[in-house]
């Protein structure tokens, strides 16, 4: 099997689309008139932005699960971490303007009548040391996780359920108070960042861009990753990774390599999410949550970077139209997603349409059909 | 010297108006404001004497001073206030009478001994009552007020009392009281050894008092008698951890037994789990609404004919679940993992779109009400029943397993899936009765559950991530697996809060079990052979 190349027919199509939005969005919200047709207000640009991040997010759960076989039920914590890094910047960036003035404390730590800042919130008036933090924390909790967990080989289903304890462990430390991160309210009121208000349409424009930027960049790695040698790696360990183990590939490093990059990249999307969304609550941590980013992966087309954009934003989007209109269906929607999705379109909208396609008699692609790709007894052979 | 002078009150209450014994209260109470403080003293010996019911109620006024004599016509009235104003009312029936201004009546004056005398004369009156519950009560004031002028009113008390719970009561305010006062060393040594009998809480304070005592002697004495307290207390504050560990252990094993056998069976996770635990609970509430309105006589028996509906319900659902989604996605874990998901999405929905997002009522029947005693644990009884009931519940299952022929097959499955189905084991099928078998034993836990939890569409939800931790502590497919890891946890889990409070015990319990993972990917009770391993 010759190597996929880096830029395919649908990777240069995705970056179109994301480049075409990236300018057009900001464009419909700045330039055009308001009241004209193609005008968009900055409450559907944040809300775009904030579909941007969930796809980046996607994208790093698309990686582990769709090329790797880990399927992580605790995301959502990577996530949060960042955005959890970025809102403590934002909350050193209102300085004295709080509700009780004090020049360095935030709000709710005068309102808990503590005298000084805790050591865990130094330097994150720096905008750098922010953003370096956004990146470290997520990965080094992977780094630590991943190598416990991969060394001693947990896998499968067990992997899934420790995932989903380490995100329901840290919602639990979260809502406490005394942790120092604003317990059950979490961190909002944010005003401005890098001196920009956070309400203003241009700064709001800005966040998309900058969203819109992460993910092609996310993309690009994800891709680079995916076809390189170690990427072929990757799927082998996904499809037979006592196999791949007994070919000589050291697999736990494989994995933590992986796993640790697509914790980042969560980190990276939380912390912009953050600014658009305005709030960060222990609540972004629940099991719940980083279940439904799974689905977002499983909609699009498990194992096709593009597909998992695709399905955070197509979701999403029904969850906003279906909670606006008839909040009781909402559920009934998704968990019908979650069944029939499963059961009947194994490999997304995406993959699905790619399928249909190909049946129509056009140039067969050669890309890599995931197979039934788990630890299932069926899949494999006996060892 | 002050029961001395109400004694003497109550002799010449007895000798001088001999009269007052035979008066009713009413009359003693409109003597109350003549004459000065002595004569005060006698009227209050009298009331206290007349045994009528009210006395207590009126000398509680008096101490508090909320009895007037009207100018008027010299009436004496209770002054309440009441909304900014004070309102007369009478002292004996509550009834009320007008608005009370500020120079519409004088107050009955009383001074410290007259107060002193009121509070024995209550202690008397009540310590004498003819309703035990109220000597108990009395005995209990007492205890709590620990005045010494009440000891000779105890002895009087105990000389005639009957009832053991009662005499214990008054025996220890004896003591209390003795501690108080000024009496012998001999005398506290023994108070000591009684209130060491005691041994709750106010003992511990009151010895804990006489320790700092200037008397060297009593102060030894009084320490050794804390630090035995204290002792003892630990122990039972370590039985009544171990009591909250199993009961919480109890309720974990009912929620995650079902859910480790179709693990154990399938390979596959039921995410519906929990929701099926909720049917169960919503069941128990139909049956008992329905048994509220056609035969209120039968709500003692409302959960026993609970149980094999909840059976059935969360049975059939579990079944419908297999056969609808699980089958399709066989071989696939995480997809089904999924799609279970999914599906308890849709039952949670169901649910609070049929009965309402709010929690639901469900009563206890009267045999799970209240609770019981031993030694320093409060026991109640509802936790116990399901305690039994989990065991009663555990025990079946491993007759099931080991002694039918169902149960035969299902090991065989767990053990080799692909040896049983060539020796002719039907494993679709054992795989849909597994599967309900498991989601019907989660209905019988919901009915339990129902007992001690808000039963609302999210019951499921809080037991979900706690009965997996029990599954993958325990290991997979071993019931023992599951009663280990649910008692261990729930052990560890209460040992923990008194030190670390409720969420960081679960946070800190998290931790451990991520940690434990490492050591035993396949949990504490692996199932061992080839086919397990992948």
């Amino acid at each position: 099997m010759t190597a996929p190349r880096l830029l395919d027919t649908r990777s240069v199509v995705f970056l179109t689309l994301i480049a075409v939005a990236a300018v057009a969005v900001p464009m419909a919200n700045l330039a055009a008139e308001p009241g004209s047709a193609l005008h968009l207000s900055s409450f559907a640009v944040s809300l775009f932005g904030k579909y941007l991040t969930y796809a980046l997010l996607a994208l790093s759960v698309d990686l582990i699960w769709g090329y790797c076989g880990i399927l992580s039920l605790g995301h959502g914590a990577f996530f949060a971490l960042g955005g959890y890094a970025m809102g403590m910047h934002l909350m050193r960036e209102i300085g004295p303007r709080g509700v009780y003035a004090h020049p360095v404390l935030p709000d709710f730590m005068v309102f808990l009548n503590w005298d000084a800042l805790p050591w865990y919130w130094w330097g994150f008036d720096m905008f750098w040391f922010a953003c370096l933090m956004v990146v470290l924390v997520p990965g080094a909790l992977a780094f630590v996780f991943g190598w416990l967990a991969f060394r001693s080989r947990v896998t499968g289903v067990y992997l899934s359920i420790i995932t989903q304890a380490l995100t329901y462990a840290l919602m639990l430390a979260f809502f406490r108070n005394d942790m120092g991160f604003g317990g059950n309210n979490g961190l909002t009121d944010f005003k401005d960042l890098l001196g920009f208000s956070l309400q203003s349409d241009a700064t709001r424009a800005g966040l998309f861009v900058a969203s819109a930027l992460a993910l092609a960049a996310g993309f690009l790695i994800c891709r680079f990753i995916v076809t390189s040698r170690l990427g072929q790696v990757l799927v082998s360990i996904r499809d037979a990774e006592a196999r791949a183990r007994f070919l000589g590939y050291r697999v736990e490093s494989y994995k933590l390599f992986v796993f640790t990059i697509s914790a980042m990249m969560a980190g990276v999307a939380g912390a912009l999410y953050v600014p658009q969304v305005g709030i960060i609550n222990p609540g972004e941590f629940s099991p719940a949550n980083s279940i439904e980013i799974v689905i977002w992966v499983a909609v699009g087309g498990r194992g096709l970077l593009a597909g998992a954009a695709l399905g955070a934003i197509l979701v999403n989007a029904a969850k906003t139209l279906l909670t606006g209109w008839a909040p009781e269906i909402w559920l009934f929607f998704l968990g019908g997603v979650f069944v029939l999705v499963t059961i009947f379109l194994p490999r997304g909208v995406l993959g699905g349409l790619t399928a249909a396609g190909d049946r129509l008699g056009r140039r067969r692609r050669r890309e890599y059909r995931p197979r039934t790709a788990t630890s299932g007894r069926t899949t494999q052979p006996a060892e | 010297m002050r029961m001395f002078a109400l004694t003497l009150g109550l002799l010449a209450a007895l000798l001088t108006s001999g009269a007052a014994l035979a008066q009713p209260l009413e009359a003693l109470v409109a003597q109350l404001p003549a004459g000065g403080y002595p004569d005060r003293a006698r009227v209050i010996a009298a009331i206290a004497e007349s045994g009528d019911d009210r006395a207590a109620g009126v000398l509680e006024a008096l101490a508090a001073g909320e009895l007037f004599a009207l100018k008027a016509d010299g009436r004496v009235v209770r002054g309440i206030e009441r909304s900014g104003e004070t309102v007369a009312v009478d002292p004996l029936t509550g009834a009320e009478i007008g608005p009370l201004g500020r120079r519409d009546g004088e107050k009955i004056k009383v001074n410290n001994a007259l107060r002193r005398d009121i509070a024995a004369a209550l202690g008397a009156l009540t310590l004498m009552s003819p309703d035990p519950a109220r000597r108990l009560a009395a005995a209990a004031r007492v205890f709590a007020g620990a005045d010494p002028g009440q000891i000779e009113a105890l002895d009087a008390a105990l000389a005639r009392e009957t009832d053991p719970a009662v005499r214990a009561a008054m025996m220890d305010a004896r003591a209390a009281s003795v501690m108080a006062s000024d009496r012998p060393l001999a005398e506290k040594r023994e108070a000591i050894d009684r209130l060491v009998a005691r041994g709750d809480r106010d003992a511990l304070s009151i010895l804990t008092a006489a320790a700092a005592s200037p008397d060297a002697a009593l102060a030894a004495a009084a320490e050794a008698g804390r630090a035995e307290v204290e002792r003892v207390r630990a122990l039972w504050g370590t039985a009544q951890n171990l009591w909250y560990g199993l009961s919480l252990g109890s309720v974990l094993m009912l929620a995650a037994i079902g859910l480790a056998i179709s693990f154990g069976v399938m390979g596959v996770i039921n995410m519906a789990h929990g929701e099926l635990v909720m049917l169960g609970a919503y069941t128990t509430y139909v049956v008992q609404e329905a048994i509220r309105a056609a035969a209120p006589g039968l709500f003692d028996w409302s959960l026993a004919i609970a149980l094999p509906l909840a059976f059935l319900v969360s049975g059939a659902v579990g079944v419908a679940i297999e056969r609808g989604v699980c089958r399709h996605l066989y071989g696939r874990p995480l997809e089904t993992l999924l799609a279970t998901w999914g599906v308890s999405l849709i039952l949670q929905q169901a649910v609070r779109s049929v009965f309402g997002p709010t929690n639901k009522e469900v009563g206890n029947p009267s045999w799970m009400s209240g609770a019981f005693e031993i030694g320093q644990i409060a026991i109640t009884w509802n936790r116990f029943w399901i305690l039994i009931f989990a065991l009663a519940v555990f025990a079946l299952l491993l007759a099931v397993l080991k002694r039918t022929p169902m149960g035969l097959q299902m090991r065989a499955v767990t053990q080799n899936r692909r040896m049983a189905a060539s020796m002719g084991v039907r494993t679709d099928w054992v795989d849909a009765l597994t599967f309900g078998l498991g989601a019907g034993i989660a209905g019988l836990a919901g009915v339990a559950l129902s007992q001690i939890d808000n039963v609302s569409p999210n019951l499921g939800q809080g037991y979900i991530v706690d009965s997996f931790m029990v599954v993958v502590f325990g290991g997979v497919g071993n019931l023992w697996g599951a009663l280990a890891g649910a008692f261990t946890l729930g052990a560890v889990n209460k040992f923990l809060e008194p030190h670390a409070g409720a969420v960081l015990a679960k946070v800190l319990l998290l931790v451990f079990i991520i940690l434990f993972i490492q050591r035993r990917p396949r949990g504490l009770f692996a199932l061992k052979g080839r086919a397990v391993e992948q």
